[in-house]
């Protein structure tokens, strides 16, 4: 494989990990505070339509990242509702969720455009466009470091480095601030958070509201940034592969960067099958490299790798003593 | 909360659930500028109207009632079995092997060795997920999503690479000699008089049927349907009284694996009579709205399969003759698990207004 190719491949896996990596860390936040929440494809899904669907009306891709948030963020409260408010099952409410957003996205979409629940392709601003970092022309000389620069880590949209930016934000958050340990507190014990004084639910429901809006990201980067427009099904898994991505990570925002980015580049490869028979000399399926992240995640759940402990509180509905 | 009486629990719940999935079903129809009542029409005439689209309703609910099943079994050990899926899929799989390994000379060979393998390749699946659940602490919900995606992988490199057979285009298996054709209902005597037109609905009804009075047989009158019972109300309880979680989980989930890869011989032996990719078409997920719906018991399973098959068909039909999408059934679906499943907490305390003087009466 030579030097051109490998940026291809990392340039794409960059592209690739970003949703997962959004989609992820929404669900560290959920997960965190004691919510299971299975429900990120669904969250997602609905955010990549809301997007697809009012950044083709407006023109404006911003605006239509607002109404994607908005999407994802109903679902999200739904989701609170049935879980903390009414103490549903977590994990039932979760898959109810992806369902409705499954069919729901589509029936929208076609009663809005009638082009077979899609959203009509968007073009110019109403996608992300690249962003061109400082010096990136003027590096792209020097060699090795040059092109890596210019080619793989500048030209990308804006979401792709606020989601970046949020692995060390989201790892602020949650060791050095009070709303982080508190965060982490009632994700472990409820009950000792209540006795200190602070609302279990409120808390909750903050984690959950997080977790809608990181989802909305991560759905608007899949229409207007990955793809240009809304589709069926079009995140395919990714909300299950950023479930396993945070199991992979331990439920921590530094693994679960390298997760993602590990997941990414599987699904990088598997777009290039010719690389990988070049490299290895030999041919992998591709259904294999599909499977990769969840064989990984199955090995790790079954602590091979060392353990995986979820939060112990998670999925547990807190019942106030009387 | 107040405690429903257990007629109300058992009938009203599950009602008052579906009503609330289906006012809200009907608002989004209203806000995407339809008509519901000529939605439902379509799908009440479309579904039962008839008796050819009866038979196309049985197929789906034949499916329905053992993917229903499969997740019953899994409930009652207090299992979450979310690969119906992969294990129907894995299923099809078995059933394809056991069909074209012989040139079956008649369907009454096939289908017992057929059932056999799509019970075994069924269970298989499910056998990994709930020894890392017994031994390892992973929690099956998440084993059993990666095992939908593993399993729907291992399918398609298989069809592609394996048993497609040469010069043919699409994904799939060869097809299945004649004498591995299941008969259908049209088939049949006596009940070709009421299903004068071919339809899928199968032989695997009677099955299905069958697999509904043993899983009762099997919760409710033996000692491990005892154990899975007690396991699922109380872990601590159960260990207490000598039952062995290890071996609760390893059965009910090989047990519920196998009821989903018995679905297959419907599908893939009955109706498409080939293995094709993702042959399940979903029906392992609605499962789980079954046996929400049908409160983890067979006989409510066998009428929310029915029920869940005239959603199915009745939804087909809306997306071939209104301008409704056929995904309408996916938001339907999913409104009846969140309102059985996750809000059923919502729905008691409704109904618990009601049947608060009533308490009080008695106390």
């Amino acid at each position: 494989m030579d030097y051109a190719t490998l940026l291809q491949i990392l340039d794409s896996t960059i592209r690739l990990a970003v949703p997962l990596l959004l989609a992820c860390l929404a669900g560290l936040y959920s997960e965190r505070s004691g919510i299971f929440d299975i429900g990120l494809e669904g969250k997602m899904l609905m955010a990549a339509m809301c997007t697809g669907a009012v950044a083709a009306l407006s023109g404006s891709v911003w605006v239509g990242l607002l109404a994607g948030i908005a999407g994802s963020v109903i679902f999200a409260a739904i989701h609170g509702i049935a879980s903390i408010t009414f103490r549903g099952n977590q994990l039932i409410s979760g898959v109810a969720l992806n369902f409705v957003a499954s069919g729901i996205t589509v029936l929208i979409a076609q009663s809005l455009f009638r082009q077979g629940g899609r959203t009509p392709p968007l073009s110019g601003d109403a996608r992300f466009n690249p962003i061109t970092l400082p010096f990136a022309e003027s590096l792209s000389g020097v060699p090795v470091i040059g092109p890596l620069y210019s080619e793989v880590i500048s030209g990308h949209g804006a979401l792709v480095y606020i989601a970046f930016l949020a692995v060390p934000v989201t790892w602020w958050v949650l060791y050095r601030t009070r709303f982080g340990l508190r965060l982490r507190a009632v994700g472990e014990n409820p009950a000792s958070v209540d006795t200190a004084g602070i609302s279990v639910i409120r808390l909750r429901y903050a984690a959950v509201i997080i977790t809608g809006i990181l989802c909305g990201l991560a759905g608007a980067y899949m229409a207007a940034g990955l793809q240009a427009g809304f589709g069926k099904e079009m995140t395919a898994g990714r909300g299950y592969i950023a479930l396993a991505a945070l199991i992979f990570a331990k439920w921590r925002p530094w693994y679960a960067l390298m997760a993602t980015l590990l997941f990414g580049f599987f699904q990088a490869l598997a777009l290039r099958p010719d690389v990988i028979k070049n490299t290895m000399g030999f041919d992998v399926p591709v259904p294999a490299l599909d499977a990769l992240p969840y064989i990984l995640t199955v090995i790790v759940l079954a602590g091979f790798v060392g353990r995986a402990i979820p939060p112990r509180a998670g999925g547990e509905p807190y019942v106030k003593e009387r | 909360m107040t405690r429903l009486p257990r007629w109300a629990d058992v009938v009203l719940v599950p009602l008052i659930s579906l009503l609330l999935a289906g006012i809200i079903s009907a608002l989004v129809i209203l806000a995407i500028g339809q008509s519901p009542r000529e939605a439902l029409s379509t799908m009440v005439t479309g579904s039962v109207g008839s008796a050819y689209a009866w038979g196309y309703t049985l197929y789906y609910a034949t499916s329905f009632m053992f993917t229903g099943l499969a997740v019953t079994v899994a409930f009652h050990g207090s299992l979450f079995n979310i690969g119906g899926e992969g294990q129907a899929q894995l299923g099809g799989l078995g059933v394809a092997l056991v069909c074209l390994a012989l040139p079956w000379p008649h369907w009454t060979l096939a289908l017992p060795v057929a059932m056999v393998a799509g019970a075994l390749f069924g269970a298989a699946w499910a056998a990994l997920p709930a020894y890392l659940q017994a031994r390892r602490g992973s929690h099956i919900v998440i084993t059993t999503i990666m095992f939908n995606y593993i399993g729907a992988a291992l399918i398609i490199y298989l069809l592609v690479n394996v048993l497609r057979p040469a010069g043919q285009m699409d994904p799939a298996t060869a097809r299945f000699p004649a004498g591995a054709a299941l008969p259908t209902l049209h088939d049949l005597p006596i009940l070709n008089l009421i299903f004068d037109k071919k339809i899928p609905a199968n032989v695997t009804l009677f099955v299905a049927l069958f697999a509904c009075w043993l899983v009762w047989l099997l919760l409710w009158r033996t000692r491990l349907g005892y154990e899975i019972r007690a396991f699922g109300k109380s872990e601590p309880a159960a260990l207490y009284a000598g039952i062995s979680p290890f071996k609760v989980t390893m059965l009910a989930m090989l047990v519920s694996g196998a009821l989903a890869g018995l679905m297959s011989i419907n599908n893939v032996m009955g109706e498409s009579g080939r293995l094709l990719q993702n042959s399940s078409e979903g029906a392992g997920f609605i499962g789980i709205a079954v046996a929400l719906m049908g409160r983890n018991h067979p006989i409510g399973v066998f009428l929310a399969a029915i029920l869940f098959g005239m959603l199915y068909q009745g939804g087909a039909e809306i997306g071939l003759w209104t301008s409704i999408p056929i995904e309408l059934r996916t938001v339907v679906q999913g409104l009846v698990i969140l309102f059985t499943g996750a809000l059923d907490h919502m729905v008691r305390m409704m109904l618990g207004v009601f049947f608060r003087p009533r308490r009080t009466e008695v106390a």
